[in-house]
């Protein structure tokens, strides 16, 4: 495919997605706008692909290399530290326990 | 990998950080969502480690271990209150990471020959730039929320000036990239220069005003990540990053709404000059004067009401007193009394906060209520126990058109037969105004530590 073609079929796929991003965020209740948002963090954590492509990539030099290096670094403490953090808030939010019943 | 499988396999990422969102429309759902999210990802980074163009497995490896423990362990250890500077900290290495793929994309192409694709150039420009303002900007926000530097607004003569030279120097290095420059030490004059603008941005912003930052930090990372896309032909960080750009700008925008102010006085305005608050007032100009109470008679109140609505506010939070209200709540509810939380869309420290605070205390989510759902409730309310909340209970912003906060939506506490107002003392609250309805004829106010108020009045309840 050529160069064109496919940056243009990009960027349809990057405002359909800009659209969808907005009807999707907004059915989220502000109860959840926290988890929301270290959500969504976690998400761009998809740099981590970027980050190995480059890192990992064979015609790399050093200095490419040692840059990609530490985006992985970088990347792999976003993506792990957001699910991590957003599932411990998540956990939280509970109906009621059923041993604080009311006694009435 | 043959590549036809491995962009099906990337979709496959994308529809689960779609459903990792939709999810989150219900909190029962939500926590699924998450791992689903989670799921994807790590399917996500499998299939990159299997494409044939990467062959530096060792290094990669290394290097996700060593990020992974630093998210796990930060992750692991923080505190419900600190979330929002942890956000911040997560999204600023995101940012970073964004920046960083573009400079060794960049030197890899740059070796390589034939110009730039025009386009390719945009890309490489616009993810360093947006991620390294992200990487910085974050990095002081976290600094402020965790007060390693003053919260107050730095500011000094020409700020903006100089913020907008910055910028533009960034921006030129990024114009020359485009137009065919190849030097490399553009683009890291470019990072230079976008780390600098991030830092200088946000100084100026004061501390209360973060969570607004941060989320637009958010949609920046977010933005940065479908650059990286582009650079990379990727489908799935372009969606990825997609998503998070219109999550991010949709929760600054909400967060301006429920302020009553627009992004530009956030990020421009240094509203947050107003740090001290002026002078206390007790007594109104036709001499009407606050009515203090004791924990004795508020715990009669509370314990006869049929309804109870409490106002949290960020000061409950400082206290650490979330777990002491959820207990005296809890004395109440044994008495058959109704009790719920009204949560205003900016208590606490970022949208959202006080309910990850309040169920972090299981106070179960069906008992917080958000501001539409519990407004027109107050009139069905017995009493309501403002506890740490001040600027989103005042009925100026309502009833008084020269108030500076006229307009914002608020609480409507005053609409409830009776207000207990639980407060240190009279100073004003980030705004810097009088509150009216401390001098309305209905409101007490208890005055005190939060969390020594409250235990104060557990102790009342249970004596009765």
């Amino acid at each position: 495919m050529s160069h064109n073609a496919t940056l243009v079929i990009e960027l349809t796929i990057l405002v359909l997605a800009v659209f969808l991003g907005f009807e999707v965020i907004s059915k989220v209740p502000t109860l959840l706008h926290t988890p929301l948002m270290s959500g969504t963090n976690a998400i761009h954590g998809i740099v981590i692909v970027g980050a190995m492509l480059v890192a990992g990539m064979d015609e790399a030099d050093g200095l490419t290399r040692v840059v990609g290096f530490v985006a992985v670094v970088l990347a792999s403490a976003n993506v792990v530290g957001g699910f991590v953090v957003t599932d411990r808030m998540l956990e939280m939010f509970k109906k009621r326990e059923p041993r604080e019943r009311n006694p009435d | 990998m043959n590549e036809t499988l491995t962009e099906l396999l990337y979709l496959v990422s994308i529809v689960s950080f779609i459903l990792a969102l939709r999810f989150l429309s219900s909190p029962a759902r939500a926590r699924l969502g998450n791992q689903i999210g989670a799921a994807g990802m790590l399917l996500a980074i499998v299939v990159t480690f299997a494409q044939t163009e990467v062959v530096g497995y060792g290094l990669i490896a290394v290097g996700m271990v060593l990020g992974g423990l630093l998210g796990v362990v930060g992750a692991r250890r923080v505190k419900m209150t600190a979330m929002p500077q942890m956000v911040a900290l997560f999204n600023g290495v995101g940012g970073g990471a964004a920046a960083l793929v573009s400079l060794a994309e960049f030197h890899n192409r740059a070796s390589g020959e034939g110009r730039l694709p025009t386009d390719v150039g945009i890309a490489i420009g616009l993810s360093a730039l947006i991620g390294a303002i992200s990487f910085s900007g974050s990095l002081v926000a976290f600094a402020k929320l965790q007060e390693l530097i003053q919260g107050r607004p730095i500011t000094y003569a020409g700020q903006q000036l100089v913020n907008a030279l910055v910028l533009v120097g960034a921006v030129g290095c990024g114009v020359a990239i485009v137009a065919g420059a190849e030097s490399e030490w553009l683009l890291v004059a470019l990072i230079a220069g976008a780390l600098a603008f991030g830092t200088l941005f946000v100084l100026p912003i004061g501390g209360a005003d973060m969570p607004v930052v941060i989320s637009l930090l958010n949609a920046f990372t977010g933005l940065a990540a479908a650059a990286t896309g582009f650079e990379l032909e990727n489908n799935v960080l372009i969606v990825s990053g997609a998503l998070v750009g219109a999550s991010g700008t949709l929760l600054t925008l909400l967060m301006g709404k429920a302020m009553n102010r627009t992004i530009g006085n956030v990020l421009f305005g240094a509203f947050g000059k107003v740090v001290a608050g002026s002078a206390a007032t007790a007594v109104s100009d036709d001499g009407r004067t606050v009515r203090a109470t004791t924990a004795d008679d508020v715990a009669i109140m509370l314990t006869y009401a049929r309804r109870v609505v409490v106002v949290p506010g960020y000061g409950l939070a400082v206290a650490q007193a979330q777990h002491d209200v959820r207990q005296l709540a809890d004395l109440l509810e044994a008495r058959g009394v109704d009790v719920r939380y009204a949560i205003h869309p900016v208590a606490g420290r970022m949208p959202g906060h006080m309910n990850v605070l309040l169920a972090e205390a299981n106070v179960p989510y069906t008992q917080l209520q958000e501001m539409e759902e519990i407004n027109p409730e107050f009139a069905r309310t017995d009493v309501a126990l403002v506890i740490g909340a001040n600027d989103v209970t005042n009925p100026a912003a309502r009833d008084t058109p020269t108030s500076p906060i006229f307009g914002m939506p608020i609480l409507d506490v005053d609409r409830a037969a009776a207000v207990v107002v639980l407060k240190r003392g009279m100073s004003t609250g980030f705004a810097g105004i009088d509150n009216a309805l401390y001098l309305d004829a209905k409101t007490q106010m208890l005055f005190g530590d939060a969390k020594d108020s409250v235990l104060q009045l557990a102790a009342a309840v249970k004596a009765l």
